[in-house]
């Protein structure tokens, strides 16, 4: 009785012996299948539909964001999102990916406000609702310290329906430049009314229309504490420092319905086609002279605008500064990012990305534009002419009103790897594009 | 954390499109029903309607709605996402006429559009157009763009004028 107890104990003993050699092996291999697993993206096998130049693939991050406006990645690749809307009162979010496959593996968020721009450094993240600026201390891997304390930089920025989000950058030497979009089209009596004259001068240009620059270290300035930095733009949504230049370089949008607001001296095919989107390098003091001018890129001329005796072919305008670029009517530039990565080809270095919302404007003409645009630059200045980067966000073939677009291309963000993120604030997803040749 | 997220807004998800369908083919079903009946009752009407032409306030409202709407409406009557709002099965298109005779009449100063403030862009009124040019156009938004209302005569339109105007 005594011995066979003794045989089944030793049974039971080199049993659990075995099983415990096995778990060990197993747990083992299976952390060798996961090492192996963090070397390889997970590119998808068609993109995702977005149509890419050769080499490149795009790896589908995250969906069912809501709608992510511009977006951030830190020194780890985890990745900060600013939403048009809080979400369960979230109105930033953070992605990280564990286990380096390229796909967000978990997600946090804070900040009960909703917005557009954000912004990070080694030390800090930045982050804007439409009136605000501010400021979260980043702890040594890149995230934030205190989500629910951030510090006010900004304050009281006017914000009405019309362009009201407060786009900005830094220039690495202590300042912010934020976009105070005018309230207007195009700074009529009565906005978008037909027969409505243009307001002389335009009053909006006090406190909305151009690029403010405030401080990155003080607390709660306005108006009084900033500076106009450059007035006569309508609305910026991507704006950039280039590092080469040390300058703020920025994309406008351009005004709408030249067809609805003068039937007589537009149709509505030039009215689809009229005015350009543009890109300016900005200095201290520049006027790019809205709402008095806009650019004609077929004309290549500052033409006046017909809210101020305009019929299309007078110009005006001659202190005011001229586009570096010009792109289609109405495609609204969304974002600009300068590449400063090592991923890419070398053509890409120091160049221009723009994410490009797409059309409404263009009406009845088919909508255009769901895209990401590039702008070779050398020594500063673009060194030719625009071309498409990455296209198809849309998902259909041809688009006849942007609710059909599967999605819009909204902000753009460099890795540490080089690889390029876009984020969609139609379809609420993360892409990440990546260059997969040696 | 997103892959749980996910997977928790699926299967809620997966259960809604699972009683759309079944609620689909029951409605549906019933639908069937009543055209049925309404076949027996009136034969009549049922053999003409397929055939009939659209009513004027179609074409006449189309010409007003491109001329004036659609630049920022949209074709399909979508509008566009953040910036102007919708036609398409809204309560304000479809519901009491006054609604939507307010906001044509007065633009998004209009108490109703001034409400719908996730939309950004300023419309203007269009007062200056003619009772008739406002009947075929609100007749035009109500019954385009799969909306199905009552259309709204010119002089529904000058009885609403006149009643702004006191």
């Amino acid at each position: 009785m005594f011995g066979t107890s003794q045989k089944l104990n030793d049974l039971l003993a080199k049993l659990l012996f075995f099983s415990i050699v096995l778990l060990a092996f197993s747990a083992c291999r299976q952390k060798q299948e996961n090492t192996e697993a963090k070397a390889a993206l997970a590119i998808s096998p068609d993109n995702e539909g977005i149509k890419v130049p050769d080499g490149f693939g795009v790896i589908k991050v995250a969906d069912s964001l809501g709608a992510p406006r511009h977006i951030a990645v830190n020194s780890n690749g985890a990745i900060y999102l600013k939403l048009r809307k809080p979400i369960d009162g979230e109105g930033v979010l953070y992605l990280e990916d564990q286990d380096g496959d390229g796909i967000a593996d978990t997600k946090k968020g804070f900040g009960d406000y909703g917005g557009t721009g954000i912004y990070i450094d080694e030390s800090y993240l930045y982050t804007s609702s439409d009136e605000e600026i501010f400021r979260y201390k980043l702890d040594a891997n890149g995230e934030v310290t205190e989500p629910s304390n951030p510090d006010t930089l900004v304050t009281n920025l006017v914000s009405y329906r019309t362009h009201a989000t407060k786009s900005f950058t830094l220039d690495g030497d202590g300042n912010i430049y934020v976009n105070i979009g005018a309230y207007s089209n195009a700074c009529q009596e009565e906005d978008r009314t037909l027969g409505s004259p243009g307001v002389m001068p335009c009053a909006i240009l006090d406190s909305a229309g151009g690029i403010w620059q405030f401080r990155a270290d003080k607390f709660k300035q306005s108006y009084a504490e900033g500076k106009r930095y450059a007035t006569g733009l309508r609305n910026v949504v991507g704006l950039d420092w280039n590092f080469q230049l040390n300058k703020l370089v920025v994309t406008q949008h351009g005004r709408d319905q030249l067809n609805t607001l003068y039937p007589d001296l537009f149709d509505q095919k030039t009215s689809a086609n009229l005015p350009a989107e543009t890109m300016y390098i900005i200095d201290d003091g520049d006027d790019a002279g809205w709402p008095y001018i806009y650019y004609d890129h077929y004309q290549n001329k500052k033409i006046l605008s017909p809210e101020y005796g305009g019929d299309g072919k007078k110009t005006a305008g001659e202190n005011a500064i001229d586009p570096v670029a010009t792109f289609p009517a109405h495609i609204a530039p969304n974002a600009l990012l300068f590449y400063t990565g090592e991923m890419f080809p070398e053509e890409y270095r120091n160049g221009a990305f723009i994410a490009f919302h797409g059309s409404w404007n263009r009406a009845p003409e088919k909508q255009e534009g769901y895209l990401v645009a590039f702008v070779p630059f050398k020594d500063g200045k673009p060194s030719g002419d625009w071309q498409v980067f990455a296209d198809g966000f849309a998902g259909v073939e041809k688009v006849s009103s942007p609710s059909e677009a599967k999605h819009r291309p909204t902000g753009l963000a460099q890795g540490p790897d080089g690889s390029l993120y876009v984020s969609d604030d139609s379809g609420g997803t993360l892409f990440r594009i990546v260059y997969t040749k040696e | 954390m997103v892959n749980d997220r996910l997977l928790k807004d699926t299967i809620p998800g997966f259960l809604f499109a699972l009683a759309a369908i079944v609620l689909f083919y029951s409605c549906n079903s019933s639908d069937k029903k009543n055209e049925a009946s309404s076949k027996t009752e009136i034969p009549n009407v049922s053999k003409t309607t397929p055939k009939a032409k659209p009513p004027p306030y179609i074409a006449e409202g189309k010409k007003v709605y491109r001329q004036v709407c659609l630049t920022c409406h949209q074709a399909n009557g979508g509008g566009v996402p953040g910036l102007n709002p919708p036609l398409i099965k809204t309560d304000y298109v479809l519901g009491d006429k006054s609604n939507l005779l307010e906001i044509i009449i007065k633009g998004s100063e209009a108490e109703l559009a001034r409400d719908k403030s996730e939309y950004a862009n300023v419309m203007q009124g269009y007062g200056m157009l003619g009772d008739e040019e406002i009947a075929n156009v609100a007749s035009y938004i109500r019954n385009s763009f799969g909306n199905k209302a009552d259309p709204i005569t010119p002089r529904e339109v000058a009885a609403y004028r006149s009643s702004i105007k006191n």
